[in-house]
């Protein structure tokens, strides 16, 4: 089903029309309100009546998540704070969070725009929603969840973590939909047959999976396990949340992208130029009708490609393929971001260590593992092994705490990390090769 | 009374202990005691050497973690509770004993213990006010 047929099969000239007024307004409106894209704006010369036609976009300057976290918390707000009737934000060592803030008419749009993802992947008003994304501050659960309220399906507000219990719920409330990461779901089928519930032979017949990278492989065996359709769904807090993008379960051959409220565009990171139709590169997006946060060309750094031929469901919006990679080293760990640097700065601030680290990534049981290996140096070893054990926790405390991930750290001896050409190799992602 | 303990950093794996005696071997620097701790991921060996500096030089050249530790060896007489007469003492004057082990050379009709307390000036004290027998670094390192 098409939820809003109207935005969602526009011609796309009409589309294009609609994209320009609305790129015309966004350009605007942070140019008046926001002195960070002012002062960009002038340095470039480039005035909001500059924007004639849809490719002068590439007039625009980018903007990276860093310039996020350098204005944090409220810094890029665009309405004054009595508008923002809503915060959100993912996760950052103190102070390097990102913090994006929601008029009422955005929490409308969002909300909207989960719909209609949510009716692409097949669900309708009879569906049950088990809800297991992250209610709280992470932009999921409650992203998903005014978006089921909209379609007027049944939403069951579990939120993460329980697994026993939310294999018990599944079955008793006989959910027909489930949304979670994809690495959750199998964990909880996991969880389930070890308590002699089988997923397959319960009604679930729809997953909407996102948050972290997936394979095709990781797919096929989601959906022979659980014996559902398993749907892919793309989002960022930054821009919005999950329903930036939605596979339609008719097709599954990309995800459609809400081209009315999202200007998106590929680029070559490393030149920062735009790449022709079909390229594969950055992915960029320029929100289009965003209030509260508003951002023009913000670097997602997903490797994506867009495909704006006709789908067969009958819409006319552009699909991104499938996010295959990142053009920077962040790590997707059990849907919460990490950067290496956000580890540095813990151990830094962790008793003064050395930034000597590698980051093991690895899944156990479908589920995420981090492993933070530390190489000791004399300023914080100790003849005693209590106390290296006490620096071993305070460090994944602090993790735990500053960036809301289960590490386990282990001390180990100088010079034992892998260094290619004097650089330490900062990430093992074992994710892959185990899928 | 004193005596300089080296610690060291270890990952449990394989050929890592023998890394340590083979650069002490090379150095000339032999062995009086030795202990090692270990946890599921790292171990911590100590040991009373011949030339406390050399080792030193020569293990952090060869890449270790390598840190000193201040002991004291004690003489304990070869009788029932000989032992246990020290470690009492020690209780009753609320210090504690962080780890200890056996020194590998006789001293006489004595053993000699390796202990590493949390208050080491203190034991010292308690242990001289209690006539009990030490062995002085210098000494021990020649044994
Ligand atoms: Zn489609």
């Amino acid at each position: 089903m098409i939820f809003d047929v109207e935005h969602e099969t526009l011609p796309r000239e009409e589309l294009e029309a609609l994209q320009l007024r609305r790129l015309q307004n966004v350009v605007a409106r942070v140019y008046e309100n926001v002195p960070f894209y002012r002062k960009k704006l002038d340095e470039l010369g480039v005035k909001p009546t500059h924007i004639q036609k849809l490719s002068d976009v590439t007039l625009l300057p980018f903007t990276e998540k860093q310039d996020l976290r350098n204005h944090y918390p409220f810094g890029l707000f665009a309405v004054s704070r009595e508008n923002i009737v809503r915060l959100h934000s993912s996760s950052g060592t103190t102070g390097k969070a990102t913090v994006v803030g929601y008029t009422k008419r955005d929490i409308k749009n969002w909300g909207q725009l989960v719909a209609r993802s949510l009716a692409a992947a097949g669900v309708t008003t009879g569906d049950f929603i088990h809800n297991a994304y992250g209610y709280g501050l992470f932009t999921g659960g409650l992203g998903v969840h005014y978006g089921a309220e909209e379609l007027g399906a049944t939403v069951i507000p579990i939120s993460g973590g329980g697994t026993r219990r939310q294999a018990m719920l599944l079955r008793d409330f006989g959910a027909t939909v489930i949304t979670c990461t994809p690495s959750y779901s199998l964990h909880l089928f996991e969880a389930a047959k070890e308590m002699g519930i089988d997923i397959k032979e319960l009604p679930v017949r729809i997953g909407i999976f996102g948050a972290e990278p997936w394979t095709d492989s990781m797919r096929a065996e989601i959906e022979s396990k659980l014996g559902i359709t398993a749907i892919d769904i793309y989002g960022l807090s930054e821009i919005m949340g999950p329903g930036v993008a939605i596979e339609c379960a008719k097709v599954k051959k990309g995800l459609h992208i809400q081209e009315d409220h999202f200007l998106a565009e590929i680029i070559d990171s490393d030149t920062g130029e735009q790449l022709k139709p079909g390229d594969k590169g950055e992915l960029v997006i320029t929100t289009l009708t965003k209030e509260g946060i508003p951002l023009l060309r913000y670097r997602t750094r997903d490797i994506s490609r867009l495909n704006t031929a006709p789908c067969r469901c009958g819409r006319t919006t552009a699909r991104m393929e499938r996010v295959t990679g990142r053009s920077d080293d962040m790590l997707i760990i059990r849907g919460v971001n990490v950067f290496p640097s956000q580890i540095e700065t813990i151990l830094l601030e962790t008793d003064g260590l050395t930034p000597h680290y590698q980051l093991i990534v690895g899944r156990i049981n479908n589920l995420d593992t981090l492993e933070v290996r530390v190489e000791i140096d004399e300023a914080v070893f100790s003849d005693q092994i209590k106390n290296l054990q006490r620096l071993e926790s305070k460090i994944e405390k602090n993790i735990k705490e500053f960036l809301g991930v289960t590490a386990r750290c282990k001390l180990v001896e100088p010079k034992s990390i892998e260094r290619s050409e004097g650089k330490a190799k900062r990430i093992i992602d074992m994710r892959q090769s185990q899928a | 009374m004193k005596v300089d303990q080296l610690s060291i950093f270890l990952e449990n794996r394989a050929g890592r202990l023998a890394e340590v005696t083979r650069i002490l071997a090379d150095s000339g620097v032999n062995i009086r005691a030795l202990s090692l701790a270990d946890t599921s991921d790292f171990g911590i060996l100590r040991l009373i050497v011949s030339d406390f500096e050399k080792a030193k030089e020569n293990l952090k050249a060869g890449g270790f973690t390598v840190g000193r530790t201040t002991v004291v060896a004690v003489e304990v007489t070869d009788k029932p509770g000989g032992l246990n007469s020290i470690l009492e003492m020690l209780r009753d004057a609320k210090i504690n004993v962080e780890y200890m082990y056996a020194f590998v050379n006789q001293s006489g009709a004595n053993a000699v213990i390796i202990f590493r307390f949390d208050r080491t000036d203190q034991a010292i004290e308690l242990l001289q006010k209690n006539n009990i027998a030490m062995v002085p670094g210098e000494t021990l390192y020649k044994m």
